[in-house]
């Protein structure tokens, strides 16, 4: 889990361009929306194609998406329970 | 500063028809354009439906004049422009200082993301003529040459709510005594980068779109163009026909609340309304029939709504989205609305909000669920909101 | 009703942003591509939003932001720009991945950043602006089509407005370009532009804002007279008669315009019709041209606007731009001529306030 969650980081950083923000410097359990990292729903969506591209998981909604990544943690957790199931 | 700018003919494309008595005709029928995608090559055929418009870029030339290898979109404008002008009576007055004013939102894109197939795997390959309207002024420039319009061409994008900024822009042109006639409007083909683009905006429907329905899925796309002729009141004398009505309001409104959506408590929707009542003089009470932006997205039918219960209640007129027939047509939407806002005028018609099964439970009012004729309609108000916060309401009222 | 310019702001290929010169120095560029110089960012847009903006969004809202405070406004009364390209960099990366990914999964930040009213609702969103906000894509009179819009809307209970003009350059669009045969094949410094004879120009980018008023202040730049368009003439004679028709409605002829800012590019063919006009309509007018400078780009009359409004301001012509003879006497009277590949012409009269 702290494997992924470290390789998430990197992808998240980079998938929203994040130039000024270093990967470790993301809490496992910060929030990323509103006053945490202060992501919106723009990035709900670059999210959804992160989740798709790199780990092949389908998010329908963007308020599906809302739940799955409140943190870098329920990310990884969610990954981790979908790769298990479709294996 | 002269007031009066009048309607003197309309033209349309979309894919419920290819010219005003064909689209007329459908929307009595409440028969849509939205189907499974047969025109455009795309891997989303089967899965995302589209109101594509019924004919092949090989007819479409025939129909427009244009050779074949033209843009799509340049073909679509000049087949509803042409229609326009034609029945605007305008060609029988000499002297005139005529414009075109038209919106687009991906210019020749259609022919661009096919340069780029050949292109991304080698930046020496791919036709350069594909390239040739790529830029959203070329379309307009082509379809004004063809038409013989040499005074004013101008062309406008801002996203959803582009041929209402292009209408505007037109009467303003004509309230400053700059032109007397200006053709104003807008196109937008189906291309693989916006169905692509909406879609990884997670907001388009998988099904048949259900605009201001509690159940909602999202839009669907559509392509077309429609314009209307936009006269000064001398030249509306010196026609031998009435005009169908005048433009007697307008706003330009910013939501300035996010990049995609509307805010909402409809902010931006409210400020366009209210800014389009007050140039007109009217009350919202006077308003006969809405044409809806009601795209069938969560957020726009939300924040539309919300705006139309802040302003109107507790009278509410008639409404309807005939993107229901049309799908999302964007750049072409406000100018293709425009031309049924005016029937609506003219034909004394209602449309329907079609397959509207469940009304929003969280607002007071329904759409109209079937097409009604014999209704006096004296003034229409026609709202198209887009991405960028850009907000623009027209009104057209009877003479 | 007058129009006034109260403040102009530009990032172009020369040191031209927050700069309290004026041209005092040129920077020179060699090889077919001007880039823009820009500043560092972070002092001016927080840096949580500047991480999705591609350049010509951060040039154009730096720019737009400089022109504001200048003016000393917090927002203006509306925001209209004109692009010919729009939001190249969004444009190119979103078709890309269309190809490459054979249509999905693909970046919805790149799709809702390539439209062209990005830039104009961007400087809305971050100023909360609710203002009138248009933009127009015509290609290289967007820039014109731009200013009549808020030149209308002036006199239509609207003041303060913010007009731009912008355009960028990105590796892909240059390298089509090049394929077009629009630029030099052989590398030339921009300062021997003129001198070279070779066919094609030199590219360019730039984003160029201005607040425009209908009330007067002791700080205004400059007044826009009269801006004017004209498309694909058939001859010089059209082209002249067009020019000539524009001096009668300004009441102005070649003896009382006291500076042209002419648009050549260095390409011998497109430029020969400056040298005729220059025997003809404008004869015996000084004139300067500016395209060694920003390149060769859609809306470069933005940036020509921005050099014209600070000569009058400052009733200098800076060495810079090499002008013919020297000028003594008070810079009154500045006509901008520009035509794009023989497509679109414009003339842009800009006067003492």
């Amino acid at each position: 889990m702290d494997k992924l969650i470290s390789e998430l980081k990197e992808q998240i950083a980079a998938q929203l361009k994040m130039k000024n923000i270093k990967p470790e410097d993301i809490g496992d359990d910060e929030p990323l929306f509103g006053a945490g990292l202060g992501l919106d729903s723009l990035d709900v969506l670059e999210l959804i194609v992160l989740l798709k591209q790199k780990y092949k998981l389908r998010v329908a909604s963007a308020e599906d998406g809302q739940k799955v990544f409140r943190s870098v943690r329920t990310m990884a957790e969610y990954i981790t329970a979908n790769q298990v199931q479709t294996a | 500063m002269s007031a009066a700018v009048f309607v003197a003919g309309a033209g349309i494309i979309s894919g419920i028809g290819n010219n005003v008595p064909e689209c007329l005709s459908a929307l009595e029928n409440s028969t849509t354009g939205i189907d499974r995608i047969s025109y455009l090559r795309t891997n989303h055929q089967g899965i995302l439906p589209a109101s594509e418009v019924r004919l092949s870029n090989a007819e479409l030339a025939l129909l427009s004049g244009f050779s074949p290898p033209t843009s799509r979109n340049v073909m679509l404008s000049m087949v509803a422009a042409k229609e326009a002008w034609d029945n605007s009576g305008i060609n029988s007055i000499q002297g005139l200082r005529t414009g075109f004013v038209s919106a687009t939102t991906i210019g020749g894109m259609d022919k661009t993301e096919n340069f780029f197939i050949d292109f991304v795997a080698d930046r020496k390959k791919g036709r350069l003529r594909d390239l040739a309207y790529h830029e959203c002024g070329n379309v307009s420039q082509a379809v004004a040459e063809k038409l013989g319009i040499k005074h004013h061409v101008s062309t406008i994008s801002t996203a959803c709510s582009s041929s209402a900024n292009a209408i505007m822009y037109g009467a303003r042109l004509i309230k400053h005594n700059m032109l007397d006639a200006v053709i104003a409007g807008g196109t937008d083909a189906l291309a693989r980068f916006t169905l692509n683009g909406f879609n990884t905006l997670l907001i388009l429907d998988e099904q048949y779109c259900q605009p201001f329905d509690e159940n909602r899925r999202g839009l669907n796309l559509g392509e077309g163009a429609g314009y209307i002729v936009l006269v000064s009141e001398r030249v509306a004398k010196a026609l031998k026909k009435e005009p169908d009505c005048s433009l007697t309001g307008y706003c330009n409104f910013n939501d300035a609340y996010h990049q995609t959506a509307s805010s909402p408590d409809g902010d931006g929707p409210y400020g366009a309304m209210t800014g389009a009542l007050r140039m007109s003089g009217l009350q919202p009470k006077d308003i006969d029939y809405i044409n809806l932006h009601g795209t069938g997205t969560s957020n726009n039918d939300s924040s539309e709504g919300a705006a139309i219960k802040r302003l109107f209640e507790p009278h509410y007129p008639k409404m309807s989205s005939t993107k229901t027939f049309t799908g999302h047509t964007l750049g072409a939407s406000a100018g293709i609305e425009a031309v049924f806002s005016i029937l609506s005028i003219k034909e004394g018609i209602v449309y329907p909000n079609l397959r509207l099964q469940t009304p929003m439970a969280e607002l007071p009012f329904v759409p109209e669920t079937s097409f009604s004729r014999d209704q006096n309609i004296k003034n229409v108000l026609s709202n198209s909101f887009g991405f960028g916060g850009n907000c623009s309401s027209l009104i057209f009222s009877k003479n | 009703m007058k129009v006034y310019i109260r403040s102009a702001a530009c990032i172009s290929p020369q040191k031209t942003f927050e700069n309290s010169s004026f041209l005092d120095e040129v920077v020179e560029h060699t090889g077919n591509r001007l880039n823009c110089i820009e500043p560092d960012y972070h002092d001016i847009i927080d840096p949580k939003l500047t991480r999705r903006m591609s350049r010509v969004i951060k040039m154009s809202v730096a720019s737009a932001f400089a022109c504001l405070k200048q003016a000393g406004l917090d927002k203006p009364g509306a925001i209209v720009t004109g692009t010919a390209y729009g939001c190249l960099e969004d444009t190119g990366t979103f078709l890309t991945n269309m190809v490459e990914q054979d249509e999905e999964p693909l970046s919805p930040v790149a799709f809702v950043q390539s439209t062209h009213n990005t830039i104009g609702a961007q400087i809305a969103l971050l100023l909360k602006c609710n203002g009138y906000n248009n933009t127009f894509v015509n290609g290289s009179i967007s820039f014109e089509n731009a200013l009549l819009d808020a030149m209308m809307m002036l006199t239509e209970n609207v003041d303060n407005i913010l007009v731009g003009g912008m355009d960028e350059i990105t590796d892909m669009s240059h390298a089509i370009l090049i394929r077009t045969g629009l630029y030099k094949r052989t590398s030339i410094s921009n300062f021997d532009l003129f001198k070279s004879t070779s066919k094609g120009t030199i590219g360019g980018e730039g984003a160029s804002f201005f607040v425009l008023t209908n009330t007067t202040s002791e700080n205004d730049l400059a007044c826009i007279d009269a801006v004017s368009t004209f498309h694909k003439p058939g001859d010089m004679v059209e082209t002249t008669r067009h020019i000539e028709s524009f001096f009668e409605a300004q009441d102005i002829n070649n003896t009382n315009i006291d500076l042209l800012i002419l648009g050549n590019n260095g390409d011998a063919k497109n430029d020969e019709i400056y040298s005729q006009l220059k025997q003809s309509v404008f004869n015996g007018v000084a004139s300067v041209n500016y395209k060694n400078l920003c390149g060769e780009y859609p809306v470069s009359t933005a940036f020509a606007s921005w050099i014209g409004a600070n000569i009058i301001k400052s009733n200098h012509i800076p060495e810079s731009l090499n002008p013919e003879r020297s000028k003594k006497a008070p810079i009154r009277r500045v006509l901008i001529y520009n035509h794009y590949q023989n497509i679109h012409h414009s003339l842009i009269l800009l006067s003492s306030c």
